[in-house]
C-alpha cells in the first residue's frame, strides 16, 4: 500500500490506524498533527450537507444530524468533487438510518430539500412567456393533444407524510402543532427565474407533472393518468400554474 | 508526457491587475452589482460553478463584465497518486471558456484517491517520484486547457520522512520543468514555517520569485501540537495578522507588484469589510516598487 493510500485511509476511518512515515521538526508527535487533517475533511464534509440540508438538521438537532451525517461520510465516501452534490445519496441514507426510525418523514424532507438544490443549479432553459398560450383563447379545443416539455429544475416528491407542511413550518409558514405528519403530501419544487419555489399540489397533479415529465405524452394522455388516482381531477389549475410560473419550455401540438 | 512547450501557453494581454482582489461569496452577489466596489478582481472556488445554471452562472456572468476574474481550482488533485480526472479537467475547460479569466491556479496538494473526494487539500512528499508525477500532471492541465496555470504552495500539518528535498527545491523543479507560474500564497508561508520550525523569509527567498504572477493572504487559527509548540491552521476565517502582513512586504521587495487576493472561506464577513481588507493590500502595494523601476526579477522574467 502505498503512502498516500494509507494517509488517505484512515481519514475517513473511525479508528485510525498506525500511520508510519510522518515526521515533525520538534518530535511532537505526528499522528496529533495528522488528525487536523481528519478534523478538516469530516467537518468540512458534514458542514457540507448541514448548509444543503438545514431543515433537516432542524427537525433533528445539530448533534444528532453531525452523527448521522458522519456516519453516511464515512460509510458512503463522497465521489463528487463538487460540494453541492456530495449529498445527493443522504436522503436514501436518512431512509435506512436505524436511529432515524421514529422520524419516518425526515428523508422525505431531506429529498425535498436535495431536489431544492438540483432546481437552484438546474440549466437554464429559455420558457415560454404567459403569451406564448394566447393561442389557447383562440382555440381551447387543442389542449388536450398539446404536448409539453418541461423546465429541467421541475420535480415533485410524493410523500406518505405531511413533507410539504413540515418544511413549510420551518419557514414560518405553518404552525407545527396544526400539522397532521401521516397526511400524505406531494410537493412541486422548480426555479422561477433566479428563486427556488415549493409548492404543495394534489398527488393527483403530481402524477400528472410526472407522466409530462417522464414521457412528454400528451395533456389528455396526463389527465387519464391522474384520473385514476383522483377521478374529480381537474388539470386547469396545474396547467394554469405551469403557465403563470413559466415552467413550460415549449409545447408541441400532436 | 514531458514538458517542452514554455510558450503557447501564455494568453496574449490576459493577466490580472496588479491591484488587489477578493474571493467572490454568494451572500454578497447583488450587493456587488448594486455597489461595484472598487476591488481589483474577483477570485471564484472552479468547483463551485460546475453546475449547469441558476444564480451562480447569473451573477458570475453578469459581475465578470465588470471585473477581472480568476478562477481558483481546489479539486483537481494534482499531487494525487491517481490520474487526472478527465471529466473535472473538461469541466475546467468548459469554465474557463464560458468566462475566459485572466488567471487560472490549482494547489501543489491531492484532494482525491481512488475516487472519494476528500475536500481538503492533502500533502504530498517531496521526491523524485512525485516531482515527475506532478510534472505529468501540470503539463496534461496546460496542454488540456490550452494556457498557463499558477500552483500554488501548500500549507501543512506534517512531513514525510521519504522526502530527499525540500519544498521549495520541489516547487522551483516543477516551475522550471512545466512553465506553470507560481500563486505564492503567504499565509501558507507562514503556517507551514512555523508548524515544521523553517525561517519564513529564506523559504520565500529559496522560490523562483520571477514567476510569482499572484499572491494570496489569508488568516490562521492555532493550535498546540503535542510538545504545546505553536501549530498554526490555515483557516481563512480570521482577518489577515500582522506577521503575514509584514512578510507580505518583505516578498514585495522582492517582487515588485503582484495581484494580491484576500482569501476568506470562513465567517465570512460584509462585502465592505473585505473590500477594505483589499484597500489596505492595495496601500501595500503602492508603496512596493512598480514594473518601470529595474526590476531584475521582472527582466528575467520577460526574457
Amino acid at each position: 500500500m502505498s503512502s498516500q493510500e494509507i494517509f488517505a485511509q484512515n481519514l475517513l476511518a473511525k479508528d485510525p490506524i498506525h500511520l508510519e512515515g510522518l515526521k515533525t521538526w520538534n518530535g511532537s508527535d505526528p499522528l496529533l498533527r495528522y488528525a487536523v487533517y481528519r478534523n478538516n475533511v469530516i467537518v468540512s464534509l458534514i458542514d457540507a450537507l448541514a448548509d444543503t440540508f438545514p431543515v433537516t438538521l432542524a427537525l433533528v438537532g445539530g448533534d444528532f444530524f453531525r452523527a448521522m451525517a458522519r456516519a453516511f461520510i464515512q460509510e458512503h465516501p463522497p465521489k463528487s468533487r463538487v460540494l453541492a452534490w456530495v449529498g445527493e445519496d443522504f436522503p436514501y441514507f436518512i431512509s435506512k438510518f436505524p436511529h432515524a426510525y421514529s422520524l419516518p418523514y425526515l428523508a422525505d424532507v431531506a429529498q425535498l430539500e436535495m431536489n431544492r438544490i438540483n432546481a437552484y443549479h438546474a440549466a437554464d432553459v429559455p420558457t415560454l412567456k404567459i403569451n406564448a398560450f394566447n393561442i389557447l383563447i383562440s382555440k381551447p379545443q387543442i389542449l388536450p393533444s398539446l404536448k409539453l416539455k418541461l423546465h429541467p429544475s421541475l420535480s415533485l416528491i410524493h410523500s406518505s407524510h405531511a413533507v410539504f407542511s413540515i418544511w413549510a413550518a420551518h419557514h414560518g409558514k405553518f404552525d407545527f402543532s396544526s400539522i397532521d405528519i401521516c397526511e400524505a403530501e406531494t410537493a412541486l419544487i422548480f426555479r422561477n427565474g433566479l428563486n427556488v419555489e415549493t409548492l404543495r399540489v394534489t398527488s393527483a397533479e403530481g402524477y400528472f407533472i410526472q407522466h409530462l415529465l417522464s414521457s412528454m405524452g400528451s395533456i389528455e394522455s396526463a389527465t387519464n393518468q391522474a384520473t385514476l388516482y383522483d377521478s374529480m381531477f381537474d388539470v386547469s389549475g396545474i396547467v394554469t400554474l405551469l403557465i403563470e410560473k413559466q415552467l413550460i419550455t415549449k409545447y408541441l401540438e400532436e | 508526457m514531458h514538458s517542452s512547450s514554455h510558450i503557447d501557453l501564455h494568453p496574449i494581454g490576459a493577466s490580472l491587475p496588479l491591484r488587489a482582489g477578493i474571493g467572490l461569496k454568494t451572500m454578497h452577489f447583488s450587493q456587488i452589482l448594486e455597489t461595484l466596489p472598487d476591488v481589483g478582481f474577483f477570485e471564484i472556488h472552479a468547483e463551485n460553478y460546475m453546475v449547469d445554471g441558476g444564480p451562480y452562472h447569473h451573477y458570475l456572468t453578469r459581475i465578470r463584465d465588470h471585473y477581472p476574474l480568476s478562477v481558483h481550482g481546489v479539486a483537481l488533485s494534482i499531487g494525487g497518486e491517481d490520474q487526472l480526472d478527465m471529466s473535472h479537467l473538461n469541466a475546467l475547460r468548459r469554465l474557463l471558456d464560458r468566462y475566459q479569466p485572466e488567471s487560472f491556479s490549482e494547489h501543489l496538494a491531492w484532494s482525491s484517491h481512488s475516487d472519494v473526494f476528500l475536500n481538503d487539500l492533502l500533502p504530498l512528499p517531496y521526491t523524485a517520484k512525485t516531482l515527475q508525477r506532478v510534472c505529468d500532471h501540470i503539463d496534461q492541465t496546460q496542454h488540456h486547457l490550452k494556457r498557463k496555470m499558477l500552483l500554488e504552495n501548500p500549507a501543512t500539518y506534517v512531513e514525510f520522512v521519504e522526502s530527499s528535498m525540500s519544498e521549495t527545491e520541489f516547487i522551483d523543479e516543477v516551475v522550471n520543468r512545466t512553465g506553470c507560474g507560481l500563486l505564492l500564497d503567504i499565509n501558507n508561508v507562514y503556517v507551514s514555517s512555523i508548524n515544521h520550525g523553517r525561517d519564513p523569509h529564506n523559504y520565500i527567498k529559496a522560490l523562483p520569485l520571477n514567476q510569482v504572477d499572484e499572491i494570496h493572504l489569508a488568516g490562521y487559527h492555532t493550535q498546540a501540537d503535542s510538545n504545546g509548540a505553536l501549530l498554526l491552521i490555515d483557516h481563512h476565517g480570521a482577518p489577515i495578522s500582522n506577521a503575514v502582513w509584514e512578510l507580505y512586504d518583505f516578498t514585495l521587495r522582492l517582487t515588485g507588484k503582484v495581484a494580491t487576493l484576500i482569501e476568506r472561506d470562513n465567517n465570512v464577513p460584509t462585502l465592505h469589510m473585505l473590500a477594505t481588507e483589499a484597500l489596505i493590500a492595495d496601500v501595500h502595494l503602492r508603496n512596493a516598487r512598480g514594473d518601470e523601476s529595474t526590476p531584475t526579477l521582472l527582466m528575467e522574467q520577460a526574457s
